[in-house]
């Protein structure tokens, strides 16, 4: 299966009871498996007339208090913004992957991890977060879609899984299964028809003096429990490592494969792979800072997560950089070379 | 004997509205509660605000109700009525939501046939924003944004969203009202009623009744006036009547 029909499956699976979207490269598996399957199970399955309708769509099946997912491709990400601001303004459960391609504008249908800044510092307006999930393999973007509905449902906040053209077109051999999910708190907010309770409001107005203040704080209380209990990392050799490569997502591939032919080289290096990128990693990050070691990140980007290291290392070590924007895929050569640079090493 | 002759419908809150004195939107508001309480649905109803004036209906309309962004009701309505078939939802929207920014998904959701039912609230003005001009200004009017009064060659002519909508073959049912007078107003509730109706039986399509309300604020006169004004005015290029069903 390819990574856009494998989520599109584990949506499924995950109890996702309606899909709204608007097609758009590289993506376009997913509406189209979703159309086929979603009424097979008797759901919804809606192609909007564009992604602002789409996203509307979720948060009108969400403030009903179904399990409600779009998904798209950068540019149609960048319209959904609005959505998401006021779906964290009303506090009501999303999921949206993001399957990145190249930018800024119309940019191109190539892999690309140039969405960060916007997914991570969250591309609309206003004072929110929201949750992204940044998997790097087929399989680890199927395990993410019911994470990515539990934790939408358990915090009401919008999750983003924040994956690129390579991951969905890529095929690789998957487990899909049914896996319990967590204990979840009541949708007793949800619009259903006041039948027999006072009526339920879902909004993000809120003009009487204080009281959007108010709600700000309760959404940071929120975010300080989901930077709390949620982060996700991998690490590897870190130990011992003169050089740590920070890397997520498909880039983490071929760091991964750079890596371990340093180390067969004899240079010791390991790697850091934050899996949510907001929250993000910082106090592994750290930590591993804390003893010298040169830290390179490596991004298919001209430097976004890079930020996010540095502010994670607050100095305590040199943070450098490997990118390559607009398309552009960084070979294990090529990460290798970095490392071999910045550890003194010649060039074999 | 006291008999009572009047009284205020259950689902209206008790409480004054932030309307200006001579709005249609609490005359909207309280036909819209009526019909919920007569067709006994309550507790099965989901109402959709706008961003406009009536952004804070559900402050007065005892149901449960969404605030959803500029221009979105329809979209939203769609992920509601799609999801959750056996509810009846309902959008309240003015011109500047559903006939500029929202246009696309009001036209959409009628292309697509939703099951739901849309009162549009045409006064011609964006009242919250300070009566600046709205697609449905009539030519000449003078607002914040057309000072010297709307100009076709300028900004073209009022949009007729019903006409326009009216062509859709997911359209069912369109018709024009208008809260000028108690037998205009009687009409409006007897064609909203309708279009709840037919989301209660299941017709297969989009209802929508526009109903031209006064807005004595930005239209620079008294109540009464704006009520007549839109009597001889408004009705000449929206004219009144059912477009379809």
């Amino acid at each position: 299966m390819c990574g856009n029909e494998a989520l599109a499956e584990s949506a499924i699976i995950a109890g996702c009871d309606a899909y709204f979207g608007y097609p758009i490269t590289p993506q376009n598996e997913v509406p189209a498996y979703m159309s086929r399957r979603m009424p097979e199970e008797g759901r919804v399955f809606v192609q909007s007339e564009s992604e602002l309708a789409a996203i509307n769509m979720v948060f009108g099946a969400s403030a009903t208090g179904k399990r409600a997912m779009t998904s798209s491709s950068s540019p149609g990400i960048s319209l959904m913004q609005e959505g998401i601001s006021y779906l964290s303004g009303a506090e009501l459960p999303a999921v949206v992957v993001n399957v990145m391609r190249g930018g800024p504008g119309l940019g191109n249908i190539a892999p690309s991890q140039a969405d960060y800044f916007q997914a991570t510092r969250g591309g609309g307006h206003g004072d929110y977060r929201t949750i992204v999930l940044g998997p790097s393999s087929v399989q680890e973007l199927v395990d993410c879609m019911p994470l990515a509905f539990d934790l939408a449902d358990q915090y009401r906040m919008t999750v983003m899984v924040l994956a690129d053209g390579i991951l969905g077109q890529m095929m690789e051999p998957v487990v899909l299964e049914k896996k319990k999910g967590r204990e979840l708190p009541p949708k007793d907010w949800a619009l259903t028809g006041a039948a027999g309770r006072k009526q339920n409001i879902v909004r993000s107005l809120w003009l009487p003096e204080g009281a959007l203040e108010e709600l700000n704080n309760k959404l940071l209380d929120k975010y300080k429990q989901v930077e709390k209990n949620e982060v996700l990392c991998e690490e590897y050799e870190v130990d011992d490592a003169d050089i740590v490569v920070v890397a997520y997502g498909v880039a983490a591939r071929i760091v991964r494969g750079a890596v371990s032919r340093a180390r067969e080289e004899g240079i010791k290096a390991g790697w850091i792979r934050p899996i949510t990128l907001w929250p993000f990693p910082t106090g592994q990050i750290s930590r591993a800072a804390d003893e010298f070691r040169i830290f390179l990140v490596v991004e298919m980007s001209n430097g976004q997560m890079v930020e996010d290291v540095r502010l994670a290392v607050t100095g305590k070590a040199p943070v450098l950089f490997y990118g390559r924007p607009g398309g552009g895929v960084p070979t294990v050569d090529e990460i290798l070379d970095q490392i071999r640079q910045l550890t003194l090493r010649p060039k074999t | 004997m006291m008999k009572t002759v009047f009284k205020r419908t259950p689902t209206l809150k008790d409480c004054p509205t932030h309307y200006c004195p001579g709005c249609g939107h609490g005359i909207a508001h309280r036909l819209i509660a009526e019909i919920i309480d007569e067709l006994d649905i309550r507790d099965r109803t989901i109402g959709i605000a706008p961003v406009g004036c009536a952004v804070l209906a559900y402050d007065y309309l005892d149901v449960d109700m969404v605030e959803v962004a500029h221009g979105r009701p329809p979209a939203v309505a769609t992920g509601m009525k799609r999801t959750n078939p056996d509810k009846i939802i309902f959008s309240y929207q003015g011109d500047g939501d559903l006939a500029s920014i929202g246009a696309a998904e009001i036209l959409h959701a009628g292309h697509r046939g939703e099951q739901i039912t849309v009162v549009f609230i045409n006064n011609a003005v964006y009242g919250m924003t300070g009566g600046q001009m709205a697609p449905t200004t009539m030519l000449d009017q003078v607002t914040a944004t057309t000072p010297k009064g709307r100009s076709a060659a300028e900004q073209g002519y009022p949009l007729q969203v019903s006409e326009l909508l009216a062509t859709l073959p997911g359209t069912i049912y369109i018709e024009r009202c208008a809260l000028s007078s108690v037998a205009q107003i009687r009409k409006t509730k007897k064609a909203i009623k309708h279009a709840f109706d037919l989301q209660l039986e299941g017709a297969d399509g989009m209802s929508m009744v526009e109903v031209l309300s006064p807005c004595p604020t930005y239209w620079r006169m008294s109540p009464t006036k704006a009520m007549e004004w839109l009597e001889n005015n408004m009705t000449k290029v929206f004219p009144l009547g059912r477009l379809k069903g």
